[in-house]
Order: C-alpha cells, then sequence, then structure tokens
C-alpha cells in the first residue's frame, strides 16, 4: 500500500462542510468517477452491459439513475458518468472498462471533479442564484450540465427542493466554493 | 422637523417616525415615504440644479420617470450619485444631498450659466470647442465635465455585495397596477407559475395613487387585497422593487430587485441588488403610462410638476408641495387633480384648461381656453402667468402647478428588440405596435386602455390569451371607465425657454435651432439637442420634441417617428451587472495540485488563463526574482528540478480509429507510433497556420493521451470534437478531457531518472535502455498508486513528466522534494522553464503565434505530404512558401551584456529601419544563466540560411538598438544528446 496521504479538492485532508442558515455544502471526496463512451456501433452492447451494471436502464439524456454501487449520469450521446464509493472503487476505470470490454471507452474522472452536496430545506433559493436551471421542473433523478460563476458543471437532483449533487471542475473547487457559500449567505 | 404640507390620510404609516437629512439638515417622514415625499410633507419643493444653466429643480414626477429631482444619497463609500428623490424609499437615517451646485443649492454660483445661455444653446460644444483640436481631451473637456457633471463619485470601492440569479416562469408579468394584478390573479388562481414584478416598493400602481374604487372599495385597498391573495400562493412569485430593465433573446428578461436599498446598511452577508435573469414563457407587459408635460415659459421652477404626480403626493403620501395650487391642463385627467386636492384640503386657485370647453367646477375656478404663458419664483414657484381665452392676461398665485398634457404608453420594452411603436390617432399617443418580443403581450394603460376598468378586464384576458387558459372568464370587479380622451397640446405658441428635456436641459428653442441648423432625422436632434440622452432617457420629454420637430417639418409625429429605445429601462449600477463576480473573484481560478505546498514554499504566482502557476521560488536572500529564476535553471541542468505542469491540457482520446482521427489533427503522422511510445505533435487551422502543439503518448492501441498547450487546452478539445462530431461522424473515436484528473510534474535534469528511481515501484525498469526517449506507460508508485510515466522533455535536459491521480499530487510533490534531497533537487517555475526552454530552442505561445506556419517553425518537414491532415493543403500555399518566408533562429548578441527583448524587429545591421526593410522580429527572450547572456528567438526571413549574420534589433517602443547575431535556435545541447541520456 502506497503512503501517499490525498488532499480534497478544497485542499484539506478532510471533507469540507459549511452550514449558512437552512443549507449545507458538504465536499465530498469519496466518490470515484469513470466516464464510459459507447464504441461506435456497439450502443447497443453498452446500453445491456450498463442495465446489467446499474440494475435499470441507462439513464436518458437530462437524467440519472441511483445505484448500488453503481450510479450513472448522462453526459453526453452515449455517454455517461459512472460514480461509485471512492474506498471500494478507487480503481473504479479498471472495474468498470473489465465489464465493458471492447463495447466501449472508460475513462477515469474520479480527479477531475470536485463534487458537493448541497442539502437543507430551500436549496432551490441558493440554486437559482447560482444557475440556470428551470427549477419548477427539476425532479429526482434529472441532471443537466450548466454554468456556475463560468464553470461547466453537472447539477443532479435527488431530492427537489432538499438535496442537489454539484459537480464542477476540480482545479476551480475554491472558486465554486466561493460562489455556493456566497449564494448560501445571501438566502439564508 | 414640522411636516408643514403633511395632509392627512394616505399610505404612510404615521405611527412611526423617521428622521433623515438633506443637504445636513434634518426631517422627519414616514415609512411609506420617499425622499421627495417627505421633503415635499417638509415643505422642501427645492431638490436639486440643472446640468447646464444649473437652474433651481424640483422633482417634476413621482416615479421612476423622474428627470430634476436627482440627488446622492448615503455618505462614505456608499455614496450613491444621481438617485431620484422619486424613487428612494425613505429609511431612518437616510442622509441626502443634492448635487450639480456650488457652493449651496439655494445659491449656486454656476446658476451663471442661466443667464449665458444665449450662447449655451443647442450645439454650443461642437461650436465653440473646435479649435485648437489638441485643446479638446486636456483643456475643454475636463471642464466641461466638471461644470456640467451631475453626482460625484466617493473613489472608494463599493463595500456592498450583489449578486445574480436566474428564475422561470409561465408568465412574467411586469408592473402591479390594475391590470398587472388582474391578470396575476387569473393566472395564479390557474395555478400557472407566475412572477410579478414591480419597480415600486408597494405593489398597486395608480391603484396607491387614484381615489377611485375598485369592487366598491379604494383602489389601494382592492391592491392590498389581491397582493395578499397572490402571496398566499405558491405559485406566484411577487418582486417588489424589481425592475424589469430589459427584453432580450429568446423570453429572457432582466431585472435588478433592489433587495437593501431601502435600509441604511445590508443585513450581514446579504446582497445590495440582484440582477435576476428570468426565462419567461410568456411575458405581459403591464408598465402603464407617463403623463406628459406641456412646454411653457419657465415650465421648470420647483413647483412645477404633472398634475397625476401632484395627486398622487397627496393621495398615496399625503403631501402637498404647497398649500395652495393650480393645475394647467389639455384633457379632462388634469381635473382629476383639482378634485383630488380640493379633497383634501388644499386650496385649488385655478385650473387653466387649454379647451374652450373644459368642464367647469363648483369647487374652484376653471379657466376654459387658457394657457399659462410663463411663471415666477426664484427658487420655487410663486406665481404664474395665464393668457385667457379673451386674451386678458391674469396672475395666479400658487405654489405648485400640476400639468397635465395627456399620457404617453410605458412602450419602451416592447421595442428592446428593435420594435417601433404605432401611432395611436384617438390617444395621440404611440402604442405597442410592429413586432413585439416573441411572447410578449400588452395589456392595460401601456396598450392605450387607460380606464381602471379597462385595465383590470385587459389585464386578465391577456393572461388567459397569453396562456391559453379556457373555460368562462373571471368576473371583472366594478371600477372607474370614465370614456379617454387626449387633446393633443405640446407647447404654448411663443415659448422659447420652454423646457421639453429638464434633465439635459433642452428647451423648445434648441429643436427649432436644431431643425434649422439641418438636424431633421429623429436621431440627429436626439444626438445634437441631447434631448431624451440623460439618465431618465427623455421619459417625459420625447414626445414634445417630436411634436415640435413634427410641426416644424409639416409631417405627422408618426412621420417623424421615435428614436431607438434601448435598455435599461432605468439607470442600472453596475455592481447588479458584476454580481459576485468581483474583485479577484471576477473569474474563476484555478489551482494546480501542488498550489498548497508551493504557497508554503513561498512560491509568487503568475496567472496564466484561470490557472494560478508557480513562477519561482525565492530562497532567502534573494531580493530580485533574476537570482531566484538562475538558481532553479542551473540547479535543474547540474542535478534535478521539479515543475508541475499539471496545467497543460491533457485529452483522453480511445476509440478502434483513434490512431486515424491523430492522423487528422495533427500534421505528422500517429498511425505508426508504437503503444508505450511519445511523439510531438503540431496541429494546424484550416489556413495551414500552427495551432497548437503538444505531444500524443500511445498507451494501447486505441488509446491515446494527447497534451496541449496550457492556454490552448480548452480550445483544442473544442476543435477536435469539432473533428469528431462533424468531420469524421463515422468513425470510432470518443474524447474526454482528463485535465484535472491528473497531477503531473516534469521532473528534470541529470539526475531525474535517479530521483524517480526512488519513487516509482521496483518492478517498473526506467533505465535508458527499458525506457527511452520518449517512452511512456502505466506504472505504479510508492508502493502501488497508478501513475503515468512519459519520457518527454521541455528543458532540454534528461526528463520525464510524471502524473497521478490529483488526490495525490501534493503529497507525490512532497515526497519527490524529500527524495529528491539526496540530489539537492529544486522546484523551478514558469519563468525558469521559460528560460530553458528558449536555450533549447522550443516553440512556445509567443512563436505559435497565430501567423506562423509549420515552416516559419522550422517544422516545414513535418507537415506529412502522405496523408491528408487539417490544414496540410493550405499549408502548401505558395505565399506562405515564399524563398524568404520567416523560419526560426537563434539570437545572441554581439557584445554579451547587450539586452534582447521580444517585440524588437531584425534590421540589416546598416541602412533604414523601416518596415519596407523588416527581416523578421523577435518573439523570445530570456537571460540564460547556462551562457551568461540574453538570448532571444525569432523569426527571419531566409533565416535557416542565414546562421551566423549580424543584425541590427531595433525597438522603437523601448528605444533599443543592439547587434545580434543569427544563431541555431539550439543554444543549449543541440545534438540532444542529454534527453536521450
Amino acid at each position: 500500500m502506497h503512503d501517499l496521504i490525498p488532499i480534497t479538492a478544497l485542499g484539506g485532508t478532510t471533507a469540507h462542510v459549511d452550514t449558512i442558515g437552512d443549507t449545507t455544502l458538504t465536499e465530498l471526496p469519496d466518490i470515484a468517477l469513470a466516464s464510459v463512451a459507447a464504441r461506435a456501433g456497439q450502443e447497443t452492447a453498452c446500453g445491456a452491459k450498463l442495465r446489467d451494471m446499474l440494475g435499470a436502464d441507462a439513464p436518458a439524456a437530462g437524467k440519472a439513475v441511483f445505484g448500488d454501487p453503481f450510479s450513472a449520469l448522462w453526459i453526453g450521446p452515449d455517454q455517461w458518468m459512472i460514480s461509485a464509493d471512492f474506498a471500494t472503487h478507487e480503481d473504479i476505470a479498471a472495474q468498470v472498462s473489465s465489464r465493458f470490454g471492447r463495447c466501449a471507452s472508460v475513462t477515469e474522472q474520479t480527479d477531475a471533479w470536485v463534487c458537493f452536496d448541497l442539502s437543507g430545506a430551500g436549496v432551490n433559493a441558493v440554486l437559482e442564484l447560482l444557475c440556470n436551471i428551470n427549477l419548477l421542473q427539476f425532479a429526482a433523478g434529472d441532471s443537466t450540465r450548466t454554468s456556475i460563476h463560468h464553470l461547466g458543471c453537472l447539477v443532479t437532483c435527488i431530492e427537489p427542493d432538499r438535496l442537489v449533487r454539484i459537480m464542477g471542475p476540480r482545479a476551480s473547487a475554491g472558486s465554486l466554493h466561493h460562489a455556493v457559500t456566497t449564494a448560501m449567505t445571501s438566502v439564508a | 422637523m414640522t411636516q408643514k404640507n403633511r395632509l392627512g390620510g394616505g399610505q404612510v404609516d404615521r405611527n412611526t417616525t423617521l428622521t433623515f437629512t438633506f443637504d445636513g439638515k434634518t426631517y422627519a417622514g414616514h415609512p411609506g415615504d420617499t425622499l421627495a415625499s417627505a421633503l415635499l410633507a417638509n415643505n422642501v419643493r427645492l431638490m436639486g440644479r440643472s446640468f447646464k444653466y444649473h437652474r433651481p429643480r424640483g422633482p417634476l414626477s413621482a416615479g421612476s420617470e423622474e428627470p430634476n429631482a436627482i440627488v446622492e444619497l448615503r455618505s462614505g463609500a456608499r455614496q450613491e450619485p444621481n438617485t431620484r428623490a422619486t424613487t428612494a424609499e425613505l429609511f431612518d437615517g437616510l442622509a441626502a444631498r443634492s448635487q450639480n451646485r456650488w457652493p449651496s443649492l439655494a445659491f449656486d454660483a454656476m446658476a451663471v450659466n442661466d443667464r449665458l445661455s444665449g450662447f449655451l444653446t443647442a450645439g454650443f460644444y461642437y461650436k465653440t470647442f473646435m479649435w485648437p483640436a489638441a485643446f479638446w481631451e486636456k483643456i475643454y473637456e475636463p471642464i466641461i465635465r466638471k461644470a456640467a457633471g451631475l453626482g460625484s463619485l466617493s473613489m472608494q470601492a463599493d463595500p456592498d455585495t450583489y449578486d445574480k440569479g436566474f428564475r422561470h416562469c409561465d408568465l412574467l408579468i411586469i408592473g402591479a397596477g390594475p391590470a398587472g394584478l388582474s391578470a396575476a390573479l387569473t393566472a395564479g388562481r390557474a395555478g400557472k407559475h407566475v412572477i410579478l414584478a414591480d419597480e415600486d416598493f408597494r405593489m398597486g400602481g395608480r391603484l396607491n395613487a387614484e381615489t377611485f374604487s375598485v369592487a366598491d372599495m379604494a383602489g389601494a385597498d382592492w391592491a392590498t387585497q389581491s397582493v395578499a391573495e397572490l402571496s398566499a400562493m405558491p405559485n406566484v412569485r411577487l418582486m417588489p422593487r424589481t425592475t424589469v430593465i430589459g427584453a432580450f433573446d429568446h423570453g429572457i428578461y432582466g431585472a435588478v430587485e433592489r433587495i437593501s436599498d431601502h435600509v441604511a446598511v445590508p443585513e450581514t452577508g446579504k446582497p445590495r441588488q440582484i440582477l435576476w435573469r428570468i426565462y419567461a414563457q410568456n411575458t405581459l407587459l403591464c408598465a402603464g403610462a407617463t403623463e406628459r408635460p406641456i412646454a411653457f415659459e419657465n415650465n421648470d421652477r420647483p413647483g412645477i410638476m404633472l398634475a397625476a404626480s401632484l395627486r398622487a403626493y397627496a393621495n398615496r403620501w399625503a403631501a402637498t408641495p404647497a398649500p395652495r395650487v393650480a393645475v394647467f391642463t389639455s384633457n379632462d385627467d388634469g381635473h382629476r387633480t383639482a378634485r383630488d386636492l380640493h379633497a383634501k384640503g388644499v386650496k385649488v386657485a385655478a385650473v387653466i384648461d387649454t379647451r374652450a370647453d373644459a368642464p367647469r367646477s363648483h369647487d374652484y375656478e376653471v379657466l376654459q381656453g387658457a394657457q399659462v404663458v410663463d411663471t415666477m419664483g426664484r427658487l420655487g414657484l410663486t406665481f404664474v402667468e395665464v393668457r385667457q381665452a379673451n386674451g386678458e392676461m391674469r396672475t395666479v398665485e400658487c405654489g405648485a402647478l400640476g400639468v397635465s398634457g395627456g399620457w404617453n404608453p410605458n412602450v419602451q420594452l416592447t421595442c428592446h428588440q428593435r420594435g417601433r411603436p404605432a401611432w395611436d390617432d384617438a390617444l395621440a399617443a404611440f402604442v405597442p405596435g410592429g413586432t413585439l418580443p416573441p411572447g410578449m403581450v400588452v395589456a392595460g394603460a401601456v396598450g392605450g386602455q387607460f380606464s381602471t376598468y379597462a385595465a383590470l378586464k385587459s389585464g386578465a384576458d391577456a393572461a388567459r390569451q397569453a396562456l391559453g387558459l379556457k373555460g368562462r372568464a373571471p368576473r371583472i370587479p366594478d371600477a372607474e371607465d370614465a370614456p379617454v380622451e387626449q387633446t393633443p397640446f405640446w407647447y404654448v405658441e411663443g415659448c422659447t425657454r420652454a423646457w421639453l428635456d429638464q434633465q439635459n436641459d433642452v428647451t423648445v428653442k434648441d429643436v427649432k435651432l436644431s431643425h434649422q441648423e439641418g438636424f431633421r432625422s429623429v436621431e440627429h436632434l436626439k444626438r445634437y439637442t441631447t434631448l431624451g440622452m440623460a439618465t431618465d432617457q427623455g421619459k417625459t420629454s420625447n414626445m414634445g420634441g417630436l411634436a415640435i420637430m413634427a410641426e416644424l417639418a409639416g409631417k405627422t409625429i408618426p412621420e417623424v417617428g421615435t428614436t431607438i429605445f434601448r435598455p435599461p429601462y432605468t439607470p442600472t449600477s453596475i455592481g447588479a451587472l458584476a454580481g459576485r463576480m468581483r474583485g479577484k473573484e471576477f473569474h474563476p481560478t484555478r489551482l494546480t495540485p501542488s498550489h498548497v505546498w508551493a504557497k508554503e514554499r513561498g512560491a509568487v504566482f503568475v496567472e496564466v488563463g484561470n490557472w494560478l502557476r508557480a513562477q519561482w521560488f525565492p530562497l532567502p536572500g534573494e531580493t530580485h526574482w533574476r537570482q531566484s529564476v538562475d538558481r532553479e535553471v542551473m540547479a535543474t541542468r547540474a542535478s534535478v528540478g521539479v515543475c508541475d505542469c499539471t496545467t497543460l491540457g491533457k485529452i483522453d482520446v480511445q476509440g478502434t480509429d483513434a490512431a486515424t482521427f491523430l492522423n487528422k489533427v495533427y500534421c505528422n503522422g500517429f498511425a505508426k507510433l508504437a503503444v508505450g511510445k511519445t511523439r510531438y505533435g503540431l496541429m494546424l487551422r484550416e489556413d495551414g497556420i500552427a495551432m497548437d502543439d503538444g505531444t500524443a503518448a500511445r498507451l494501447a492501441e486505441d488509446h491515446f493521451v494527447v497534451t496541449t498547450t496550457t492556454a490552448n487546452a480548452g480550445k483544442v478539445y473544442q476543435h477536435m470534437e469539432f473533428v469528431r462530431q462533424c468531420l469524421m461522424p463515422e468513425a470510432d473515436v470518443q474524447l474526454i478531457s482528463t485535465t484535472e484528473a491528473w497531477a503531473q510534474y516534469a521532473v528534470a535534469g541529470p539526475n531525474s531518472r535517479k530521483l524517480l528511481q526512488k519513487i516509482v515501484d521496483a518492478e517498473y525498469d526506467i533505465s535508458n535502455d527499458a525506457f527511452p526517449f520518449m517512452a511512456c506507460g502505466n506504472i505504479t508508485v510508492c508502493g502501488g498508486l497508478r501513475a503515468r510515466l512519459f519520457r518527454i522533455s521541455f528543458s532540454g535536459e534528461l526528463a520525464f513528466e510524471i502524473a497521478v491521480p490529483a488526490r495525490y499530487g501534493d503529497a507525490l510533490m512532497r515526497k519527490l522534494m524529500t527524495e529528491g534531497e539526496a540530489f539537492d533537487v529544486t522546484p523551478y517555475g514558469t519563468e525558469a522553464l521559460g528560460a530553458m526552454r528558449i536555450e533549447k530552442g522550443h516553440a512556445a505561445g509567443n512563436e505559435l503565434n497565430g501567423t506562423t506556419t509549420a515552416l516559419n517553425l522550422g517544422m516545414g518537414r513535418m507537415v506529412s505530404k502522405t496523408k491528408d491532415s487539417i490544414g496540410s493543403k493550405l499549408s502548401e500555399r505558395p505565399g506562405l512558401n515564399t524563398a524568404d518566408a520567416l523560419v526560426q533562429v537563434g539570437l545572441r548578441p554581439v557584445d554579451a551584456a547587450d539586452k534582447i527583448t521580444a517585440g524588437g524587429h531584425l534590421m540589416h545591421a546598416d541602412g533604414p529601419v523601416d518596415a519596407a526593410h523588416d527581416q523578421g522580429y523577435v518573439t523570445s527572450a530570456a537571460y540564460s544563466p547556462t551562457l551568461g547572456h540574453m538570448i532571444g528567438l525569432g523569426f527571419l526571413k531566409d533565416g535557416a540560411n542565414r546562421h551566423g549574420e549580424t543584425l541590427r534589433l531595433v525597438s522603437p517602443v523601448t528605444d533599443l538598438t543592439v547587434n545580434v547575431e543569427i544563431v541555431s535556435a539550439h543554444f543549449v545541447d543541440p545534438e540532444g544528446d542529454r534527453v536521450r541520456a
């Protein structure tokens, strides 16, 4: 076992948690991510593998599927982001790749992103300051790419107005954190 | 602190008294007051000085159309100039000051301009300050700015925060007057998602200012009741204090919500204002109408205001500018003012009506067919001079005069996408017409529905129509439904100093002069006279100007047409436009995985795009950056250095056609690159110019990792996606960015392998034989952590780039430093990196500058002729391949002490220094600690064949002329022995 101590995207050794008013922003370093893109002509086979892995059909455009151990977000035509618990799936790319064989291209994405859960009553009030998602229609299982603070982010609704997951570019975790906590303060 | 002019009733909370100051004097008001209403209640009519002539002015209106009562609010860093007293909500402790006067509002020395008005007519600046040209910037403009100007800036940073946000709705209703409230009730009761926005702090619009009843209750009470019902609906969002400032594309509206402007200091953490972008499926504009004044001689004295504003002050704010008032009107609406003020106990001296058949009253005198021809009162109105129908003059004593020339629908937002309003003959006014912004309909006064009942009905009807609501139409409450009759009357014959645009001091005479001097287009009139160009955007003045122009030109008003209305509808603070994006947060920052560590080491950072990169790492005792950089270069070349190169773009390219794909995007070949090998690649644009360079490492038959320059990472990824989706849609290629997923460090120097051997797990042989120059592979480090190793070199030394998942980047850097102690390992920054790459002759952004080709870069032969790649064909254009084409060369000063600077041009040793004799230019320069003098890279005509020649490097900008020798660009290790060691 190697002896390198990881740091979180915000630069700490433990996850950063901010509670402001009724909402809480929790950094989630313990999520492993890998992208899966169907190879040309292998879309059906890839879809079957995803169904097998998720226990449900692969999420359609703008949707997410939550499962155990794997969850998935749609991120592009025939392209998904797979997530799982980091502790058991640090090698998620290898694990997923071995399932898909040559029907999909798999790329490790774990540390390309910073993940936050934004939770609490009135999460929408924070979210509407941050991005142009139509929150009137943002239901559990909806997932969309949007711009927050000029950063391309993936926002997934887990429970409407209570819990959303925000994924943004890891190197800009500090800027994203600034934007979200400023908005949380605004509505607190 | 007596509120001498406070009347009974109104919608102010008399149980609470607020104290405030105006020009240092303390006054009292009540919650519900605006600054203007409170000042009027305190018998203060004089609130400002005009822009050009410094004439005493008081409020003309009671709303956002106000041109005159422009004041400075607050003090210190929160001081805000040019705010309208008529919309400023009163709060306890408000400090307001008049502006544009010296030494005081009552005695303003600059009022001498008024005496000089004969000279200061329209076009005065253009005619007077023409000569000499050089005087304009240094002398005339500063003087004019000082003399004119409005408020002053605090010159301090704004201490408040601002925010931005996004809201969506089925129906956006702009304006919460009778039409807006009626529409909101209709849509809200139908369960639709509604946003009702109003610029006022109290919803209700004119219902709050009139005495009409609605549904057998006071209109204001009906409004209150409706607002209460709406606020209980979860699907309706009420946004008071919110001005919709613009109608933008795709049904998106800009709206500024004033969260904290009605309190002294925003609550901690709360923004002062929020700029909302409202995404509306449908929009209903219920913006109402603005009363239009009549121009007559000296019509700008404090106390002269719009008639409906005069009664708004009386009815809503229980304030009158004076105990004795008069009304000058051309329509029945003016009589409402007289009735309401009379009912409030204010003495109505006379109603002067231009119509011979004006209705009479038992309560006050009506002068039929009469006109106001002049006024008196230095700092406030005292008398008006009336010419009666029989031609006799009569003086009427009054402290306030309500003026009504009819109403103009507030069509501005209907025109923000270049729509032109249509002329309505019956109303003698412009109404929304032509093409409205998609999804917008109008209701109420803005659509010419001037009665209360018509507004209520058109609001409900429009909401139903916009939302496609079926079923029985809702019952419209009983309300005033007087017929609308507007007799156009723009100005009193014979007047000259009669103000049309009070904020910019434009008179009837100015408009006539403009016409006389040939400015006949309405757009020319606007610019020549500045009519309508002030912060009120001519809300009360444009129509008057148009009417006079039309008369002079012998045209109708619609033939003259209007100028274009543009956003924002009312003045908007820059802070609201910036939102959270200010100071260091004006753009997002990208931090490398070693950032925390580098900060601990005292690194000096530089912004590279959004990235912060360590520029150098100063050691104690180093007082100049060159000392640090030179040391870093020497230490790296002597032993080993480490540099964070995470910022280079990394694109994962997979698929059975990955190699074919790279063959397309790079001008050199990749199909035959062996697995486990890396190759330098040059990408061309379609036009044959170099776009970016980098490397592609083949990790498997169907898997490459492409690196790009830091600056072009996003652009190259975009380009590659374009090629994948549009040029090679059939190919089996998948792309995804992995730039931030991996922490990547360059480990360079003769001891780099020895250092890495302490890190890389033993089962991976990285000896020169097993892992030669340009090798790459997946490895593990530090006892099992997955990593990638590339044997590539930017510095020209034996070098590697090692990548680990970003979360371990900090730890790996610390490990490299600890394990490297034995080799005196040195972290180096971008400056040392730059110096070393110039020493090695490697091209970077300075050379890939958007004008250079592979040939220019000395890589012409890299462009493969055996395959088709993007840009390869156009790189063969004759113009890019002349015999004397620029080719990259190295430069060294003939005198080693001389400087070389980038940007300078190369000229023959003798002869003229001009563009015609230009031989080339310098792209990069650095002090080479290795060679002990400055060196440079540049492009020189036929450069490959001119090594050894001496040229002059001239830079007129930096006043530099030095002799330089043309040499190979490879200053260090030209044979490349080190990189292969």
